[in-house]
C-alpha cells in the first residue's frame, strides 16, 4: 500500500478529506500507513534540483563542524547536552543526506527526517546567529519540512492545519459566517460597558485593519472584544475584515507552500478589498512572521513587503502609548516582578524588540529581563507548530525546561507573552513542572491600567 | 624540480585558485533566488548593504560576536590559525624574493622572527582545534576524516615550511615539498569546503541581507550578533 487512504502526498482538498483525517483519532490509522507510504525519489530530487539553490548547498557544504551552533539551541542544552541535538548534526543527517544521495532515501530515512526536523527543531533560527559562517539551520528545516510535505512525511496534526487553510483559509474550521457571528456577539457583549463601542466588519478605507488568529474567534473570543475595547479607547478608525482575517498560517510549519500562498492571499485580498491605510495583527507571533515576513515571497510581492503597511500588535501598543492615544494610569502599573517572552517570530525574525521594551516600561514598575533575551532569546520551546503535534509531545515538554529556568531565575512570577504559541508553551510548561507562575497577552494586563476618557466611561 | 614547481606548476596552482574563487563566488551569487531565499536582494538595496557589511565585520573580529566571546578558547585558536593562514604567506620574505624574481614585483615582508611565530602559532592553533574535535562530544559527533584531511592540507605548507627554513642541511627536498603543499593548499580552496576563504563573505553577507532587508532590519538598527 505505497499510498494510505489518509497518509498519502495528496494535499487536503475537500472537507470531506479534512473530516476523514480529523475522524482519525491521534493519528492512528495516519502514522500506520506512513509506515508503508512510498518515497518518489525522482520527484524529491527533481525538488531539490529546482528548489535547493546555492543558498541552501553553500551552507550544507561548507559548515565546518565547529560545533558552535550546539550552545546556541535550547534542545541540545535541555537534553543535557546531547551531541545527537547540535544543529549541525541534525540537518546534516537530514536534508544534507537528501542532497548527498540524490534524494536516495526510504521510508524510514523520511520518518527519521520528520522527527527530526519536528521534533528537535523549532526554526527559531537561533543558531543561525551563532554560526561564524552564518548557516541558518532553522531556515534550512523549515525547507526540509517542505521536501517532507511533498511526499506526504508530515506529521497528522499538520496535515489537518494545511487542509484547514485550503479549505476554509484559517487554521481551524471558522467559516466567515461564524467570525463574523462572533464579532457582532463580542461586540453586543462589551457594548453594555462600553457605550458606542462597535467592532466594524469590512469597513473601507479605515485606518486599521484588524486580523487574527483563529483561535480567538474559535476558543477564546474575548481577545476580540478586548483589542476592539482598546482600539475604541484609542479611538481608533478600524475595521476587520468578513474574509482574509487569519493570519497564521500552519501551513508555513508543515512547508505546504502552496498553502501558505492561499491564506496570505486571503488576507492581501482584503486589503485589496477595504484599503486600509495599515494593518495591524493581533498577539500572535508566527501569524506576523507568516502575513507580513514571508507572505510577500508567497504571494510574488517584488517589493518584499505586504500590499500595505503591517504591523505586529505590540507596535500599535507602543505607538498608541508613544502617542498618548492610550495611556497607563501611574497607580495601576504592574508592581510585581514581570518578565516578558521576546517570541522568536516577530523579535529575532522580526526585529520588534525595542517596541516591547517601550511597552515594558510604560506599564511594568519591575521589569526584569530573561537573559539572554531579545533576539537571543531562547525558543518558548514550543514554536514551529510543536504544540500542536501529539507525537511530540514528550520532547517537547523535555524542550520546555529551557523556558523554565530562565523565567526562575528572573525572579518574575508573571510572565507576558504577547504572542499565541509562546502563550500555550509557557502554560503548558506550569502544568508540567508546577513552578507558580502567571502569563498574559499584554491585551487584558492594558485594559486593567489603561486611562479611560471621561465621554467613553458607562453610566454608573 | 625546484624551477618546475616554482615557476610553470606554481603559475597553474595559482590559476586555478583565482579563477576558481571567482567562479565559486560567481555561482554563488548566481544561484541566490530572492522567491526561494525570500530576500529581495535587489530592492531596499541600501538595508541590504547595511546588514551585510554588519554582518561580515563583527564576525571579522576576535570577540566581536557572543557566539565568539561566550567560547573564547576556540576564538583565540580560530583567528590564530586563520591570521596565519592569510598573512605568513603573503608577506613572507622568501615569497616576497621568489615574487620579485619571477614576475618582478614584490610587497612588504615581515620580518624572520615574526614569520616563524606565525607560522608556530598556525601549527599549536590547528593542534589544539584537532585536540578540541576529539574531545568535545559536540564537536566529535559532526566530525569526518575529511575535515582532518582539510585541515592537514592547510597546515602542511607551515609545517614543510617551517623545517625547510631552519633545516640547515639539504633543505631543498623540503623546500620542494613545501612548495607542493602550498600549491596543493591552493587548489584546494575552491574544491573543498575551503572554499569558505571567500564564501564566508557570501554567506555573512547573504544572512545579513537577509536580517537586513527582511527580518527586521527595516526597524532597528540591526542584529546585534
Amino acid at each position: 500500500m505505497p499510498e494510505g487512504v489518509l497518509c498519502n502526498k495528496n494535499k487536503v482538498a475537500t472537507l470531506e478529506q479534512l473530516q476523514a483525517l480529523l475522524a482519525d483519532k491521534s493519528g492512528k490509522q495516519y502514522y500506520q500507513e506512513m509506515n508503508h507510504l512510498e518515497v518518489d525519489a525522482k520527484a524529491l530530487w527533481a525538488l531539490v534540483q529546482k528548489t535547493c539553490k546555492s543558498r541552501i548547498r553553500t551552507w550544507l557544504e561548507i559548515c565546518t563542524h565547529c560545533g558552535l551552533c550546539a550552545e546556541s539551541c535550547f534542545y541540545y542544552l535541555a537534553n543535557n547536552r546531547d551531541p545527537r541535538q547540535v544543529p549541525s548534526y541534525k540537518i546534516q543527517s537530514t536534508l544534507g543526506q537528501i542532497v548527498r544521495r540524490k534524494g536516495q532515501v526510504d521510508n524510514a530515512f523520511m520518518q527519521m527526517a520528520m522527527d527530526t526536523a519536528f521534533s528537535k527543531c523549532t526554526c527559531c533560527t537561533r543558531c543561525g546567529i551563532y554560526c561564524p559562517l552564518g548557516i541558518d539551520m532553522g531556515v534550512m528545516f523549515s525547507y526540509l519540512r517542505g521536501l517532507l510535505f511533498s511526499q506526504g512525511f508530515t506529521p497528522w496534526e499538520m496535515k489537518i492545519g494545511t487542509g484547514m487553510h485550503r479549505v476554509y483559509r484559517a487554521q481551524m474550521d471558522v467559516t466567515t459566517e461564524d467570525w463574523v457571528e462572533t464579532c457582532a456577539w463580542m461586540a453586543e457583549e462589551t457594548a453594555d460597558e462600553w457605550p458606542g463601542l462597535e467592532i466594524p466588519v469590512d469597513k473601507e478605507g479605515a485606518d486599521i485593519l484588524y486580523t487574527v488568529n483563529a483561535r480567538e474567534p474559535k476558543h477564546y473570543p474575548e481577545d476580540i472584544a478586548q483589542a476592539a475595547i482598546l482600539f475604541h479607547i484609542a479611538g481608533e478608525n478600524w475595521t476587520v475584515p468578513s474574509e482574509g482575517w487569519e493570519e497564521t498560517s500552519l501551513a508555513m510549519f508543515a512547508g505546504d507552500w502552496e498553502a501558505c500562498k492561499l491564506q496570505v492571499e486571503s488576507v492581501y485580498g482584503a486589503m485589496a478589498k477595504l484599503r486600509p491605510k495599515r494593518m495591524v495583527v493581533t498577539e500572535c507571533g508566527h501569524a506576523y512572521r507568516a502575513t507580513v515576513i514571508e507572505g510577500p515571497y508567497w504571494a510574488g510581492l517584488p517589493s518584499g513587503k505586504p500590499p500595505v503597511e503591517s504591523l505586529h500588535y505590540v507596535e500599535w501598543v507602543a505607538e498608541a502609548l508613544r502617542t498618548g492615544k492610550l495611556k497607563i494610569d501611574p497607580a495601576k502599573r504592574i508592581k510585581e516582578p514581570v518578565t516578558y517572552q521576546d517570541s522568536c517570530n516577530y523579535i529575532r525574525n522580526g526585529g520588534l524588540w525595542e517596541a516591547a521594551r517601550y511597552i515594558m516600561n510604560q506599564i511594568a514598575e519591575d521589569f526584569r529581563e530573561m537573559t539572554p533575551s531579545r533576539e537571543h532569546n531562547f525558543c518558548c520551546g514550543g514554536g514551529g507548530g510543536l504544540n500542536g503535534i501529539g507525537r511530540y509531545r514528550e520532547q517537547r515538554n523535555v524542550g520546555l525546561k529551557v523556558k523554565r529556568d530562565q523565567i526562575l531565575a528572573t525572579g518574575a512570577k508573571l510572565v507576558i507573552a504577547p504572542c499565541h504559541n509562546c502563550w500555550d508553551a509557557i502554560r503548558d510548561l506550569e502544568e508540567v513542572y508546577e513552578i507558580g507562575i502567571r502569563w498574559s497577552f499584554l491585551k487584558p494586563l492594558l485594559i486593567n491600567m489603561i486611562e479611560v476618557p471621561e465621554h467613553l466611561r458607562a453610566e454608573e | 624540480m625546484y624551477e618546475f614547481v616554482t615557476g610553470p606548476l606554481a603559475w597553474l596552482a595559482f590559476a586555478v585558485f583565482f579563477v576558481g574563487i571567482i567562479v565559486r563566488l560567481v555561482l554563488y551569487v548566481r544561484g541566490l533566488d530572492w522567491k526561494l531565499d525570500r530576500v529581495t536582494y535587489s530592492v531596499n538595496t541600501a538595508y541590504g548593504v547595511r546588514g551585510a557589511v554588519r554582518s561580515v565585520l563583527f564576525w571579522l573580529f576576535p570577540f566581536g560576536t557572543r557566539s565568539y566571546r561566550n567560547n573564547p578558547g576556540f576564538t583565540l585558536a580560530l583567528f590564530v590559525l586563520h591570521l596565519g593562514l592569510i598573512v605568513t604567506p603573503i608577506f613572507l620574505l622568501g615569497h616576497n624574493i621568489l615574487l620579485q624574481e619571477r614576475w618582478g614585483f614584490s610587497l612588504w615582508s615581515l620580518p624572520g622572527a615574526a614569520a616563524d611565530l606565525l607560522t608556530i602559532g598556525v601549527i599549536v592553533s590547528a593542534l589544539l582545534l584537532v585536540l578540541r574535535r576529539i574531545a568535545l562530544p559536540e564537536v566529535r559527533i559532526i566530525t569526518t576524516a575529511y575535515d582532518y584531511l582539510l585541515l592537514a592540507v592547510a597546515v602542511a605548507p607551515f609545517v614543510s615550511g617551517l623545517i625547510a627554513r631552519h633545516a640547515y642541511a639539504n633543505s631543498q627536498p623540503w623546500m620542494i615539498l613545501h612548495v607542493l603543499c602550498g600549491e596543493l593548499f591552493l587548489v584546494a580552496i575552491p574544491f573543498t569546503k575551503l572554499s569558505h576563504f571567500v564564501l564566508f563573505f557570501a554567506t555573512r553577507a547573504q544572512l545579513g541581507m537577509d536580517y537586513g532587508i527582511k527580518r527586521g532590519g527595516m526597524k532597528v538598527k540591526g542584529i546585534s550578533w
